[in-house]
């Protein structure tokens, strides 16, 4: 054995001989390290960020993979399709919608009002032309299934774009805001990512805190189905009349509260002595899940409509506009509900009650809204 | 989707950085050997820069070589368990089961296991053990 360690000894010997040497080696190498970092120090640290990016991307490659799989297995097993729906999937997954013109603003809510209803509309029809077997439960599950993969496989696609732009164009400003943005985007991936087997199976999210609630105030009495895929109840609250106002369940559905809440108050004119808005709402790092907090305005989130049409008969009328909401972060709002949201659902009851008690009277006539999609909720 | 597949190019750790890893894998090694025979010669100079080298060289390779590992086995996307909780509307006893396709709140459904009434479920939730400690700030 130590025949076999002197040979490579005498090899070290011979050339590294004495420590002056080395040191004079190290020394070089010590220039050398400071040369390359002056002047290819950038370009290391883009290859890394490229690096980074790189494992993020295949990351979201195999999230978008993998919602795809999840769509298809879904319409298989639901739809019973005579024929394999994976290239009316791959074509649904590149189906764009664009925003109306804005450079005359005036009467651009009821433009996009109309696009988001022709989208909606064409997506349902899409989803019953794949999947015939479906029930319209089913169909408003297997929409939101196919949303999910949709979201994640233009996030790849988007993140792709600017990782390719930034390698061919070894742009370290194009590589570093994509590097620096990724931890979000990634956050937003998985939990879509996570989405895709709630929505596939009919779970409630996170963003139904608001429809859970309303359908706890709402259960047991009888319902009226009011436009667009809501339903109101009539409820006697702490003395109060609530007309408790939900998207129709137990379906993956937002319904359009903006026209319901509208059509309520134009049923009821001059009655109605407070809206109260029920919604899942963002939390901040570092605040508590499930955590109840109370404000004025109209709390509901998507892309404005149905915030202006509110707002706006609200208006009208002077009706005073409350909001209750429930703290999650954005990964909680679009995956399986969490226990703390769903437990949080009797404490922000009680939250509804005290601003009724302490803003109305007796005998008054009030909204109450639970905003947010309905999947796996009923009423 | 056959259209994404081969897109990124980036599916896999690259061949070219594991072959660099593997062969200061092997440098190192064979660094902390020659460093023993050193030993053996007197030149305890020799050994120190050596065995320096080779551990520094086998520490960053194991490390590098350990990510790999790590990035691979963090592709796995978790399926948490789904738990439907049914409660019974005549004596409230409460029953927690796993979730089952076609269940949702406020479904009437299986009978109560004790007064024989319908149960409905009234809650379907997913328990998540926190990983991170809250900061205290």
């Amino acid at each position: 054995m130590l025949n076999v360690l002197a040979q490579p000894s005498i090899l070290a010997n011979q050339f590294l001989g004495s420590g002056d040497v080395i040191v004079q080696i190290l020394s070089l190498l010590s220039y050398l390290f400071i040369f390359v970092f002056i002047f290819y120090g950038q370009r290391i640290q883009m290859y890394v960020m490229i690096r980074e990016v790189e494992s993020s991307l295949f990351k979201l490659k195999i999230m978008k993979e993998e919602g795809r799989k999840t769509a298809i297995e879904t319409i298989k097993e639901i739809g019973k399709p005579t024929t394999d729906p994976s290239v009316k999937v791959d074509r649904y997954l590149e189906y764009f919608t664009i925003a109306p013109q804005s450079m005359d603003p005036a009467g651009i809510v009821y433009k996009l009002d109309h696009i988001l209803d022709v989208r909606d509309e064409r997506m349902k029809d899409e989803v019953k032309f794949m999947a015939p077997a479906s029930d319209e439960v089913q169909v408003y599950n297997l929409e939101n299934t196919l949303e999910a993969a949709m979201a994640l496989n233009f996030i790849y696609k988007v993140v792709r774009h600017y990782y390719l732009q930034g390698k061919k164009t070894l742009s370290l400003y194009t590589i570093m805001q994509l590097q620096m943005i990724l931890p979000l985007v990634m956050k937003e991936a998985e939990a879509y990512s996570s989405a895709l087997k709630a929505f596939a199976y009919g779970q409630p999210i996170g963003d139904g805190a608001g429809p859970l609630i309303a359908a706890k105030l709402m259960h047991g009495q009888p319902l009226r189905k009011v436009p667009k895929d809501c339903v109101v109840a009539t409820v006697q609250f702490e003395g109060r009349t609530a007309l408790v106002l939900k998207a129709e369940g137990p379906g993956g559905n937002v319904g359009k509260p903006g026209d319901a809440v509208k059509t309520l108050i134009e049923e009821n004119k001059g009655k109605i002595a407070a809206v109260i808005m029920i919604d899942a709402g963002l939390k901040l790092e570092g605040e508590a899940l499930g955590e109840i907090a109370e404000g004025i305005g109209a709390a509901i989130g998507g892309p404005g409509v149905d915030q202006f049409k509110i707002e706006e008969a609200v208006v009208a009328e002077k009706i005073p506009l409350y909001a209750v909401i429930i703290k999650e972060d954005i990964g909680d709002a679009v995956s399986m509900m969490r226990k703390e949201i769903s437990d949080a659902a009797d404490k922000a009851i009680e939250r509804v009650r005290d601003v009724v008690k302490e803003r109305t009277k007796e005998g008054d006539q009030i909204i109450i809204v639970g905003v947010g999609n309905t999947i796996g909720i009923g009423q | 989707m056959k259209k994404n597949a081969n897109s990124t190019g980036s599916n896999k750790i690259s061949t070219f950085v594991l072959a660099a890893i593997y062969v200061t894998l092997i440098l190192s090694i064979v660094a902390i050997v020659v460093a023993l025979g050193a030993f053996s010669e007197g030149s305890v100079e020799v050994t120190i820069y050596l065995l320096a080298i080779g551990f520094i060289a086998l520490g960053l390779s194991g490390y590098y070589l350990f990510q790999s590992r790590k990035h691979v086995a963090n592709l796995k996307i978790e399926n948490p368990q789904i738990l439907t909780a049914i409660e019974c509307a005549k004596c409230n006893e409460k029953v927690s089961r796993e979730f089952k396709r076609g269940d949702f709140v406020f479904k009437e459904m299986e009978k109560c296991p004790k007064c024989e009434s319908m149960g409905r479920i009234v809650a379907i939730y997913r328990e998540v053990k926190e990983k991170e400690k809250p900061l205290k700030v």
